[in-house]
């Protein structure tokens, strides 16, 4: 029966500095002030894309660096863009249903 | 160096299906980012219906996320942020082999957790005793005398997604803490060690998901707009 | 003379290394898992089997006389529920998938076998709501469970089977989520990816429409017990809602479905012609790549099933042409099996029997739904037997015909017996004809205009009626035939050895019925998929 190893450090068993995290944090943090800030700012169809952006932004932080994804195997970034990709198909697609609903058509429809 | 206690759990921990633990390691942790996967579909629907009814019914919804409370839900985004970095520094515990240090940061991740939940709490019952669940019992007010609510139906999906959006998400959290619990109770009999911490690294996975899917919940269901027309 | 001998088993077998109930119940060897999964499954089939002959025989007649219409429609919906959530979606991946993938790739086990088992217990809770449904009063909305009908309007047990489907959703989920790690990470040395079985490549594109497509209809699902329940008017327009926005989530997963059905029933004809054939699969690459595509692009056109409903005509127009694309992958996959065969040394055993039946119904059932594709063909034909034919053609005619493909060409490794050549022959000639003289007549028939879930017509349809109620009861026995000789061949079979068909693999490199380990020694792969030219050519004589 095989004993398991001692750790070392390589692709997947990286150790990320608490420095690193702590600063992941502090960032989080600050976009949160930020998204709830811009939310009083009057940017008309904007704000949506604002709002959506800095959560990306914070979600990304979290994904890469709480979550490791920045250290794991390409194979796992690849799964994530691929889940991320679909649900945008689901959205994107079923919007082009509800954004050409008020269309004109040919006459009799 | 190791404990015996944590050298005998690493052995035993080892299924005989895979040819190392390496591979039983990385193969732990592909599964739960694959779950994962599934639980963005599984929100994916309700963001979806979400987008929908926005797009279809924009005031309403405008005039819904007007009731909410914005200083506790900003302060619940802030305590998930916190509970995240007390789990990944946790989880970096583990694997240095910090013990004690591992298990109060998952201690105060779970202390985190339910004061999150305790908030949600507070707001919860704050909507309810406004009649603002749906169903034959819903009646909204926007709360200003002089601006009555332009499209109370469609209020209604708005409160029904709100529901159900952090319903699930509480659901979420609550596992997660049921989890953590797990990880704190096996973590002090010595279970985990830089040899074998695949759980602790897997449930911070889980984890910080549901951090995550708040981090869109957010601002998509209180930040809409802040005008009054 | 000498009686037969029974010969006394001294190696070790998944099947006796251990006895009793608790050891099956509680196993984690994925082989037993399969067979576990197997009784589920056929239990199921005939379930909705029976569903299928009180709706064939209230259609022997234009009144509805035989059931009343309330009860028609409880029929219908229960057939297509038990046969698409609980035969159809598990068959292949979950019987021969389960038993086969490991071995396949030379590994021990999957990657989670004690989640194998957890889908198993899981499939069981979701049947066992359904069955209570069912048994309690049935569910009347269509497999379908269009709203606001199922959450405002029936009278039937709409949350209980909703939920039961919802669980079993996640016994799908979770054995995907097996199949996919599990080929990631538990490949033998030297297997890389185009080395790979092409049934790895279809159950693997199929996993990943599992895992990325059913937790979507968990949600829209929940969201219509909720809905039922709290009278929450998410999809019900008198409260608010939108009734295609249920439709769009359904059919964002049950589009997808689809493919999760039929892929590995492809990926058993690419293994069941190679080997019949005895040569490597004509295209390969493109092959592995059109499972891939078919998955991607099978998530791009689910709205071709709402055409009438009320989306926009712009939407229908992009659908449609992302439906006409998504054929392209399929029909690849059908040159590439008839080229495979071309200048092939071609053996007619039952399962290459059931490969030929599979590729020209297949393409009879793929083409019409490239009719169906077109708006204007579909406007006339929606919502009538054409539908039903079609998707008749594909599910029973493909995917029912790949099932027992697999089962026959993998029954020897599984049990160690063969079956009986001659009624499993047979059998595979009273399913070919019973299957076409069942669905044929549907495809007239809805050209024609007979609606579907209607439990009465109009008489000038019963002829064709007639037919159809007649070939399903031949289509019957050409199914109960297989359920008698498979059991007898348990006790009766020849024995099998190790690689009855000559058959390249590396679940033929072990004994049959396999140790529980499976493999003695980890195998090392040096060769290439199907490489049959390098295989001594063989008679094959067991069993003939």
């Amino acid at each position: 029966m095989a004993r398991p190893e001692q750790p070392h450090d390589d692709e997947y068993t990286h150790v990320v500095p608490a420095a690193l995290y702590i600063s992941i944090w502090a960032a989080l943090m600050v976009f949160t002030l930020i998204t709830v800030l811009a939310s009083f700012a009057e940017l008309g169809p904007f704000n949506i894309v604002v709002a959506l952006l800095i959560a990306t932004i914070k979600g990304t932080l979290v994904v890469l660096f709480f979550m490791h994804l920045r250290y794991s195997p390409k194979l796992t970034m690849a799964a994530v863009i691929a889940s991320i990709f679909f649900l945008f198909i689901m959205f994107s697609l079923t919007m082009t249903d509800y954004l050409s609903r008020g269309w004109a058509t040919f006459a009799g429809r | 160096m190791a404990t015996s206690t944590e050298i005998q759990a690493a052995e035993r921990s080892f299924q005989h299906h895979f040819a190392s633990i390496e591979q039983q390691r990385d193969t732990a942790t592909f599964g739960m980012w694959m779950f994962l996967l599934t639980e963005i579909m599984f929100f994916g629907g309700l963001f979806c219906s979400y987008l929908v009814y926005r797009h279809n019914y924009y005031e309403a919804f405008v005039e819904g996320s007007q009731k909410m409370n914005i200083i506790l839900g900003a302060v619940n985004t802030a305590v998930l942020i916190c509970s995240s970095l007390s789990m990944a520094m946790g989880v970096r515990a583990a694997q240095m082999g910090n013990r004690k240090l591992m298990v109060i940061l998952l201690l105060i991740t779970i202390v985190f957790g339910f004061g999150f939940l305790g908030i949600k709490a507070v707001e919860y019952h704050e909507h309810w005793t406004n009649h603002e669940f749906p169903g034959p019992n819903f009646h909204f007010e926007t709360g200003d005398p002089a601006h009555p609510a332009t499209d109370p139906l469609h209020t209604e999906i708005y409160f029904g997604l709100y529901w159900a959006m952090t319903g699930l998400h509480a659901l979420h959290m609550i596992i997660g803490i049921g989890l953590v619990t797990w990880l704190v109770i096996a973590g002090m009999r010595g279970a985990y060690s830089p040899m074998y911490y695949s759980p602790v690294e897997n449930v911070g996975l889980y984890w910080h998901f549901v951090d995550l899917v708040w981090i869109y919940l957010f601002p998509l269901l209180y930040l809409i707009s802040h005008k009054h027309s | 003379m000498a009686t037969a001998v029974q010969p006394v088993v001294e190696r070790e077998t998944y099947l006796n290394s251990n006895y009793g109930l608790k050891s099956w119940l509680l196993t984690i060897d994925h082989k037993r898992i399969a067979l576990l999964y197997l009784m589920s499954i056929t239990a199921m089939f005939w379930l909705g089997g029976f569903f299928a002959m009180l709706i064939r025989l209230e259609l022997l007649t234009p009144a509805g006389d035989l059931l009343s219409s309330d009860t028609y429609n409880k029929m219908f919906t229960m057939h297509g529920i038990t046969m698409v959530f609980f035969f159809l979606i598990p068959s292949v991946p979950a019987v021969i998938g389960n038993f086969v993938i490991p071995l396949m790739i030379g590994a021990k086990d999957l990657a989670f076998p004690r989640l194998n088992l957890a889908s198993w217990y899981i499939y069981m809770l979701g049947a066992g709501l359904a069955l209570w449904g069912f048994l309690f009063g049935g569910v009347d909305t269509g497999w379908t469970f269009y709203t606001p009908f199922s959450t405002a309007y029936s009278n039937t047990h709409v949350v209980t089977v909703a939920l039961g489907i919802f669980v079993v959703g996640f016994s799908s989920i979770f054995t995907g989520l097996n199949f996919i790690v599990t080929i990631h990470r538990m490949r033998a040395p030297g297997l890389t990816w185009n080395r790979l079985p092409l049934f790895i490549w279809s159950n693997y594109a199929a996993s990943l429409i599992m895992v990325l497509g059913t937790p979507v209809v968990a949600i829209t699902l929940l969201l219509v017990a909720f809905e039922r329940l709290f009278h929450i008017g998410v999809f019900n327009p008198a409260l608010g809602g939108d009734p295609l926005l249920f439709q769009h989530l359904f059919w964002f997963y049950s589009h997808p479905a689809v493919y999760i059905m039929i892929l590995p029933g492809m990926g058993v004809i690419s293994e069941v012609v190679t080997c019949f054939s005895r040569k490597r699969a004509f295209g390969y690459e493109f092959v592995a790549l059109a499972s891939i595509a078919i998955a991607v692009l099978g998530f791009l056109v689910w709205a071709h099933h709402m055409f009438v409903a009320g989306i926009s005509m712009y939407s229908a127009l992009v659908f449609s042409l992302l439906s006409y694309f998504v054929a392209i992958p399929s029909a690849v996959k059908v040159f590439n099996w008839t080229a495979t065969m071309y200048k092939g040394s071609v053996r007619f055993d039952t399962p290459m029997l059931y490969a030929w039946a599979f590729i020209g119904l297949f393409t009879v059932g793929g083409l019409t739904g490239v009719f169906l594709a077109s708006l204007g063909i579909d406007v006339h034909v929606t919502d009538t037997y054409f539908v039903v034919a079609h998707f008749h053609f594909v599910m029973v005619g493909g995917m029912v015909v790949a099932y027992l493909a697999g089962l026959h060409f993998w029954w020897p490794k599984i049990t160690g017996k063969m079956y009986p050549e001659a009624p499993a022959k047979l059998s595979a000639l009273l399913v070919f004809v019973g299957f076409n003289l069942t669905f044929l007549p549907q495809f007239v028939l809805g050209y024609m205009g007979m609606p579907r879930r209607y439990h009465a017509y109009p008489p000038e349809f019963q002829v064709l009626n007639v037919l159809s109620t007649a070939g399903a009861s031949v289509l019957a026995v050409g199914y109960v035939l297989p359920m008698i000789y498979f059991l007898w061949s348990l006790r009766y079979g020849k024995d099998a050895g190790p690689n009855p068909w000559n058959a390249v693999g590396l679940e033929w490199m072990t004994p049959s019925p396999p140790p529980t380990h499976n493999f003695d020694e980890t195998p090392v792969v040096t060769w290439e998929a199907y490489d049959y030219e390098h295989q001594p050519q063989e008679e094959i004589t067991v069993g003939h």
